[in-house]
């Protein structure tokens, strides 16, 4: 029975590992099947691992033990795949509301090659074989980081510094307890956090398909990166693009991100993220990356406070837009004025150049 | 060791501490199945004060290892005492004798940390191993805490293996600034501590500041209960409403009012933003809804 409980769990999408259904058969045992709460919290204190997780165990708690039907949403079929790798239309509709493609002139020189060209076309003008080319040359993509000094200190070579008294002992021994040789400590570099925030709205349609790539690359690539999604709310995909294969990755996040192509409401999201993970730690010291056109449909006073509240614990904030790069773009959308100010680094995100660009800038 | 939840439940409540029963659940079965538990939440609800409770109740030593970035095995677990050793290395000198090895790396220069005491316990009764803020740890700790935690066996080259007969009772903290590793989440009992609601606050403001009148403690739970709805930086914890209730009684006050939550607003809420909030809402408004709701 438990083992059963077990598998309807993972069905609705919890992770349970083999091990927590035994605790948990091992756990009845001592407190007893008599009663409903006590099996709930037993089922709780074993099986469950994160508060997020909470709200699936209820509902399948509800159905499994008291056979009583649920609400619609519980008997869950896995989210419907959503392909998102190669509709790109070939000749392509404008982007966004604005109405700009931000093309790169072609330059075609015989000196170019196909890559060459690939590199710096926009996104949004790729035709699904170019798209496929790309995807190849985004998973190569290596993001180094921004260092900070780590608190553990490790050996040296030095001749100056803190004593390292562990290791000057031992070496004195060879000097038949005189402490001739000295060994000193250094300190190491550890790489900043880097957070990702992508603004999956339907003006980013074309963008936000490259960029879950790059993000992709990002969190397998490197260690300490979290990766979220902006819409109408805000939805944290760093688990779901954590598996190797990219296509299995980004699809993935695409099912668990509800709002995709969905209106933006920016200022609201990183308040979200400031009050869920912000201001718990996750942004401080991080490296911020924020991939939006700046669309917002909300007011830009929030996005203004937000952005002000999240660099006062960040590092640094990044805003990559793909706008940037058209012909004559100024940023007067509301949203990005008011964000401007908190920005570090304003950089482009149309093309694998860009990207590319970016991933150096993410390293200082 | 408890035989039902409900010991256990009786038990904390014994010396302080209220606990609801998916809490009381978790304990009761961390104390039955030996293992770890994990209580995550956020600042302020209790986490660190369940270990020490623990502690008394059971009678054992508490055994406290505060955790923070960087920290490593010399810290946690057992550091040689250099400083002695060098001392002794230039005593032996002196009286020129030679030099032994195993005499300087004996238990009387060993540094015993938190881990390696809680093990080496030889008490009758086993300690309780407070690992505190684990989020604070990098990898590196927490991949060495999970093997002790799993054999509960330390091993010092020098001197050999230390066993614990009897495997302390752990608890560890988190705040979710990061996600612990989830190695170390399978093999503990997993807790999220939540805000308590307004009846269990109450108990828990009468039982930790007595001196606090009836009314009063009632009027702050409202509240602070009202507070958390307000989408603040910083929701208060339980710690700090029943601050905030022995504040208001050591200013005399016997129910709540207006200028009394003016004055001592800033300890409920630590954030200036927080402030601003709350006094944008409307003081009086949170007063009289506080009062009705307390009643």
């Amino acid at each position: 029975m438990a083992v059963a409980f077990g598998r309807v769990l993972r069905g609705i999408g919890l992770e349970v590992p083999v091990g927590a259904t035994l605790t948990f058969a091992q756990a009845l045992g001592c407190v007893g099947l008599a009663s409903r709460t006590g099996v709930y919290w037993t089922g709780r204190a074993t099986l469950v691992n994160r508060p997020e997780d909470i709200a699936g165990f209820d509902r399948a708690f509800a159905v499994f033990w008291e056979r009583r039907p649920g609400s619609d949403d519980v008997v869950e079929l896995p989210p419907e795949e959503v392909i998102i790798a190669l509709d790109v239309p070939g000749g392509d509709e404008p982007v966004g509301p604005e109405g700009e493609v931000g093309v790169d002139a072609p330059v075609v020189t015989l000196r170019w090659s196909a890559r060459e060209i690939l590199r710096h076309r926009d996104f949004a003008v790729y035709t699904p074989a170019e798209f496929v080319e790309a995807r190849r040359l985004m998973s190569d993509l290596r993001l180094a980081s921004a260092q900070r000094p780590s608190r553990r200190r490790k050996r040296s070579r030095a001749h100056r510094g803190t004593p390292d008294l562990r290791r000057t002992v031992r070496r004195s021994m060879r000097a038949g307890g005189e402490p001739v040789e000295r060994a000193f400590l250094s300190t190491g570099t550890r790489s900043r956090r880097l957070v990702l925030l992508l603004d999956v709205s339907g003006s980013m349609e074309p963008y936000a398909r490259a960029f879950v790539r790059f993000l992709h690359a990002a969190i397998v690539s490197r260690s300490r990166v979290e990766a979220f999604a902006l819409g109408t709310r805000l939805t944290r995909v760093t688990r779901e693009l954590m598996s190797r294969d990219p296509d299995a990755a980004v699809r993935a996040a695409a099912a668990r991100v509800a709002d995709w192509s969905g209106g933006t409401r920016l200022g609201e999201g990183v308040r979200r993220f400031n009050d869920d993970w912000g201001i718990r730690g996750l942004a401080r010291g991080a490296v911020v990356v924020i991939f939006s056109d700046g669309w917002d449909r909300g007011e830009p006073e929030v996005l203004a406070e937000q952005m002000a509240r999240l660099a006062r614990v960040a590092y640094r904030i990044v805003w990559v837009n793909p706008l940037k790069a058209s012909p004559g773009y100024a940023p007067l959308a509301q949203g990005m004025a008011a964000a401007l100010p908190y920005v570090d680094e304003f950089v482009e995100g149309h093309s694998l150049a860009a990207l590319e660009e970016l991933a150096r800038v993410i390293s200082q | 060791m408890p035989d039902t939840v409900g010991e256990v439940s009786k038990g904390l409540a014994d010396h302080e501490y209220l606990a609801d029963e998916g809490l009381a659940t978790s304990i009761f079965l961390a104390l039955r199945l030996q293992r770890p538990l994990l209580l995550e939440g956020e600042a302020g609800v209790g986490k660190t004060e369940v270990a020490k409770v623990l502690a008394r109740w059971t009678g054992g030593e508490l055994v406290r290892l505060q955790c923070y970035e960087g920290i490593d095995a010399s810290q946690a677990v057992y550091e040689w005492d250099y400083s002695r050793q060098l001392l002794h290395l230039r005593a032996v000198e002196a009286s020129h004798e030679q030099v032994d090895e195993d005499e300087l790396y004996s238990e009387r220069f060993l540094v015993k940390r938190p881990l390696l005491r809680a093990l080496a316990h030889d008490g009758a009764v086993p300690p309780v191993l407070l690992i505190d803020e684990i989020d604070r740890a990098d990898d590196e700790f927490e991949a060495f805490l999970l093997e002790i935690l799993s054999d509960w066996t330390i091993s010092v080259p020098e001197l050999g293996v230390v066993r614990a007969e009897v495997p302390p009772v752990v608890v560890l903290t988190s705040n979710r600034t990061r996600d612990v590793h989830d190695a170390l989440k399978r093999r503990c009992l997993y807790h999220w501590i939540a805000h308590p609601d307004f009846e269990r606050e109450l108990a828990i403001v009468r039982l930790r500041a007595p001196e606090v009148p009836e009314l009063l403690a009632r009027d702050v739970a409202a509240a602070a209960e009202a507070l958390r709805g307000l989408e603040l930086y910083k929701p208060p914890g339980v710690a700090e409403t029943i601050d905030w209730a022995a504040a208001l009684a050591t200013l005399g006050r016997a129910r709540l009012d207006e200028a009394a939550v003016d004055a001592t607003l800033g300890t409920i809420l630590k954030y200036r933003e927080d402030q601003e909030r709350a006094r944008a809402h409307g003081l009086a408004q949170l007063v009289r809804a506080a009062v009705a709701r307390g009643a």
